[in-house]
Order: structure tokens, then sequence, then C-alpha cells
């Protein structure tokens, strides 16, 4: 590797800096001993308690969970069979068109993409809850999920079906046995970024979530408009460390996939 | 009865025809090999006679039953890719054993026939390597042990050997030859290169556009062309567009320019005045320092070109008509070689001047 000069390390220090002290100083502060946001009083594991007891914020947590991971798994179905649509059936009318409805979710203003789902299941007379965040979410879930699987799809052999299919296997066979497993780290990688674009949502998610179905980051969101309390320190450092954790599994998956091909 | 018989068979890709009614037969137990310049149809009648695509017109009979319309996995032929296509996810064994756990055999019998393969490819070390960890050598041997381990009735090959460097390729080539004799199965090739096929074949069949120009065996196919496609195709020939002087007995007389050419009529009547192509390749023409009497067959003229190659010379020589003629000759020792500028002499004999169809 190339070595770095002094003034690529004080710009690389800069850079980081700028970047990552205000979610380092979250993290600091989640320890606090002090009920006070900004003064130091010490370490303590006080306010991660505090938060384990506080039923709203756990319910709330336990709705993320369940949203993200139905979004992710709707968005890596949709995601996946768009992609073999748009890989698998050669030109036909209306290809780009519907590559491009795809994907438009990626770069709509999120509040456009909440009042427009809202309206259509106002419309539609469905009860606002759970499913419907978890819906609305897997909208742009699949998206990403497109992307990566169709990229992952533009590079296999297609002659590994084809070989499959010599050898004695049905087209269903083929597809289960040989397609999905050469996809699996791009369907995993995108299930996971879908889960966590889910989990980090608040602007959607407050437009369609309904009684009993607020989210975590919908939750820490009103609450910090009654001002910043050490347990919303605590509970982002809860999910930088997640969110974070299943970034890195995604990515680091993807590229292992990646590896694999240039061989 | 042969054991592929392929009737009239078309295939059509929008406005492009691939394959133009086109007829062929496979014997039992041969290597037959489709020999043609890329786009030539001969891919596409490949994956046709797998079952991958389905031809637009004619039929395809196995052992005399119709499999036109039969879906590949219900096919007993198997097919080699050119991109040898092995499943990235699976071990050596388990892309090797694929085929026989779809025929729902037990294991103890895939076992046995897996590691029979295995050892009949020299493989036998890498059963539990995955394929991106191999060679393309190595690969190449997985693929076709992949495809031998069923045991199919035919089994189709797509230029196996492209993607092998050129001394690795003539070894696996006397290696296709031996496994075709030891297994019985009938080879059907896929090659652009006239070299490899020329090694492999017992019949070469040469397409071109859609259609099969001729099929025979690879020294007839060199020696005697049917047409200019498939003389130019299989090594440098002369080609003389000539006129019909005359037939007398059994040879015909023609000129080409200067030249007076004669060569055995084959029963084809040509009339006087008539157009023929005649091909005349480059090693059936003698060169000589001496000169020779003027007469049919012959010719001289000034070298005006040398290509040495090691065991062989090709030079050009130009007639005094303007005409060019390329012969070449082994590199014997004791003579001395040829110069830029000399006068040669060149004969041949009527044989070797090979009436060819010009389309």
């Amino acid at each position: 590797m190339k070595r770095l000069g002094s003034i690529h390390i004080t710009a690389l220090t800069f850079g980081l800096a700028f970047l990552y002290l205000p979610i380092l100083l979250v993290v600091i502060f989640s320890f606090n001993a002090s009920k006070l946001v900004t003064v130091w009083g010490g370490f303590s594991l006080h306010w991660y308690g505090v938060l384990f007891s506080n039923s709203a914020y756990l319910e709330a947590a336990l709705n993320s969970l369940k949203i993200a991971t139905t979004a992710a798994t709707i968005a890596t179905l949709l995601g996946t069979l768009g992609a073999l649509v748009l890989t698998r059936l050669g030109r036909f009318p209306g290809r780009q068109a519907i590559g491009g409805f795809m994907l438009a979710p990626m770069v709509l203003p999120e509040v456009i993409l909440g009042v427009s789902t809202l309206m259509l299941f106002v419309s539609l007379g469905i009860e606002r809850g759970l499913l419907t965040v978890a819906l609305a979410h897997a909208t742009f879930g699949a998206a990403f999920v497109l992307v990566i699987v169709q990229s992952k799809l533009v590079s296999l052999d297609p002659n590994l079906e084809a070989a499959a299919r010599d050898l004695g296997a049905g087209p269903v066979q083929a597809f289960l046995l040989v397609t999905v497993p050469s996809l699996a780290p791009a369907l995993v990688a995108g299930w996971l970024l879908a889960f966590t674009l889910s989990l980090d949502d608040v602007v959607v998610a407050s437009f369609v979530n309904g009684p009993g179905a607020t989210t975590l980051p919908v939750r820490v969101y009103s609450a910090v408009r009654l001002g910043v309390s050490p347990e919303i320190n605590a509970i982002s450092t809860i999910l930088l460390v997640v969110v974070s954790a299943v970034v890195i599994m995604a990515s680091l998956l993807q590229k292992q996939a990646l590896m694999r091909d240039q061989r | 009865m042969p054991l592929l018989n392929i009737q009239g068979v078309s295939k059509y890709y929008g406005d492009e025809t691939a394959v133009d009614n086109l007829d062929l037969e496979v014997e039992e137990g041969e290597s037959l090999v489709l020999l043609g310049p890329s786009g030539c149809g001969k891919s596409t009648l490949l994956r046709m006679i797998a079952g991958l695509e389905m031809p637009d017109e004619g039929k395809i009979l196995l052992d005399n039953q119709d499999i036109t319309r039969l879906p590949p996995h219900k096919r007993p032929i198997n097919m080699m890719f050119q991109s040898y296509a092995l499943f990235p996810h699976l071990s050596v064994r388990d892309n090797i054993a694929f085929g026989l756990r779809r025929e729902g055999m037990a294991s103890a019998e895939i076992a046995r026939r897996v590691d029979e393969a295995m050892a009949m490819l020299e493989i036998g070390n890498y059963g539990n390597r995955k394929p991106h960890q191999l060679s393309g050598g190595q690969q190449q041997r997985v693929a076709l042990a992949r495809a031998l381990v069923k045991r199919p009735r035919l089994l189709l090959l797509d230029e196996p050997l492209g993607a092998l460097d050129k001394r690795l390729r003539q070894q696996t080539q006397a290696e296709l030859r031996k496994l075709n004799r030891q297994t019985g199965i009938a080879f059907v090739f896929v090659t652009h290169d006239n070299d490899e096929a020329m090694a492999l074949a017992d019949r070469i069949a040469v397409m071109q556009a859609g259609r099969l120009r001729q099929v025979d065996h690879p020294r007839r196919i060199y020696d005697r062309p049917v047409d200019r496609f498939v003389a130019t195709l299989m090594a440098d020939a002369n080609l003389f567009e000539s006129i019909v002087v005359e037939e007398a007995e059994d040879m015909v007389h023609a000129r080409c320019g200067e030249l007076e050419l004669q060569f055995r009529a084959d029963g084809i009547p040509r009339p006087a005045d008539s157009y023929q192509l005649l091909g005349l390749r480059l090693e059936q023409i003698e060169v000589s320092r001496d000169p020779l009497p003027k007469g049919p067959n012959t010719a001289s003229g000034t070298v005006i070109d040398i290509d040495y190659i090691g065991d062989m010379t090709t030079i050009e020589v130009r007639l005094s008509d303007n005409q060019i003629v390329k012969a070449s000759q082994l590199n014997a020792l004791h003579e001395p070689l040829i110069e830029l500028d000399e006068t040669v002499w060149l004969t041949w004999e009527a044989d070797a001047l090979v009436p060819l169809a010009d389309a």
C-alpha cells in the first residue's frame, strides 16, 4: 500500500472527524452518569438500564424489527422478480419503463413516497398498522434489492441453468438448485440492506403508521422534540451498532460474491 | 440406422435464418465435427440437438424416435458448454453427481460412478474443491466428466478446447479421441478451428450461413472440397477462374490467362466456353529450377515472395500475365533455398486440380 504523507494524514483526520465526531459524542454521552446531556458526570450504564425498563421504547423496537423483517422479505421477493424480468426476458416493449419505475423510489423524496402510499392505503380503506408500514418500506427496499440482484444476474453465466436442464433438472428444479444458490450472496446482501433501510426510516413510517405501530425511529424523533435526553443517546448507540453490523455483513457478502466471479 | 437423424431443420431469429432446412445424420459411436465460421448456425444446431432451442421446422430423431419437442432434461443427450457452466456453489464431486442425482440413483451407485468418471479424467484429487479453485484445464475435465458420467447416447461439445492454451489443446484433442473410442459414445463437436476439426473428426460437416456445404471424411474435405468456401476454409489454395476449352476422352482442358489446365472429367458435362473454378493446393505443386517444356499443368515465372516457416517454404510466383501462383515445399537439407527474383518452373498432376462449385 502507498504510504501516506503528513498532509494526507491531517486531511484524513479532519475529514473523518467532521463525519464521525457527532456520532462519537452521542456514543460517549450514552455512557454518561449525569442527567445533563452535555456535561460529563462519569462512566455509567444507567441510561441503558432506564431504556430497557421503558416499555414504550421496547415496544417500538419490537415493532421496528417486525416491520423491517417483513419489509426486507417482501422487498427481496419483489426486487429479485424484477431483476429476473429485466435480465432474463430479453427485450420487450416497456422494459426500459419498468426498469425506471422500479428504481424510482430510490430517488423520489421520501415525503412524496410517504404521502402517496398513505393516500393509496386510505383510498383502499386499509387500516394502518404494522403491515402498511412494512409494505411502504418494501417498495423502496425492492429498488435496492433489484439493483444488487441484477448486477449479480448479469455476471452469471446464462448457460448455468441450461447445463442443469441438460443434466436432467426440470425448469423449476434448475432455477431452485442452480440459479438461486448462485444468487444467494446477492439475495442475502439485498435483504440486509432492505432491513436496515426499513429500520432507519422516519419519514415514510410517520405517514403510514397507525396506533400501536410506532417504530423506534419515529418514537425517538417525537421524544427529541421534547428535548434530548440521555436515553436517546443510549438508544442511538444501540441502533448504530445494529445497523453498522448489518451493513458491514452485507458489504462483506457482496465482496465475497464478486471475488468469486472474478477468478 | 443412424443414431441421430436431423431432417429439414430450420431455425429463425426474427428475419434472420440461423439454420436453413438442414439434413444431417450422426452414426453410432462416431466423432462428427461441425465446422464453420462464427455465426454460421453451428452452435444453434447443437443447442437444438440438446433441446435447449426448438426448431421452427423439421424433425430430430434419436434411435428413430422423434425427440423434436422433448425437453432437454428428458433427452439421453448431454452437452459440454464452451464456458463449462460449472455450478459455482457446488464442489467438483457434487457437480459431477448433479446429473445422476436427478435420475434418482442410489447414493452408493452415484459415488461409484462419480469416482469412476473422476479417475477416467484424472481429477480424483480435486473432488472437494470448488470450480473457482481449479485451473482452466481442470475445469474443462470436470465439465467433461459431468457430461460423460450420465453415459449419454450422444455427447455434444461446444468449442470444448477454446479456452485452453495451444499445448494443452493438442494434448486434450488426443484424449478426446481416446475417450470417444473408449466409451463408444458418439461425439458431436462444434468448432471454427479447421486444424482442430481435422484432429478430432471421423467426419467433418462444413457449415456456412445455416446450411451444410459438405459432409465427409477429413481427408476428402481437404483433398476434394466441393466449392470455393470449403476449399479455402481448410487451407490456402490457388483458385483458377478458368474457361473450358474442350473435353477430350476423360480429360477436360481449360484455360486461365496464359495457363493451360488439364483436369480429370467427373461425369459432369462441361461445354466449351463454360466457366469453371479450379482449386490447387499449394503443396501439390512441384517447384523446379530447371526449365520444363511448355505444356498443360506447367507454368514458369519469377519468385516475388518467400515465406519460410521451419519445415515448409511457401513461395509466390508471378507469371508473365501477372497471375500469381503460390506453391509450398518441404525444406530438404541438401537443396539450396530458392531466392527472390529467381525464375522457377512449376508443374502439377491433373488429379491435383479440383473442380469447385462457385456460388
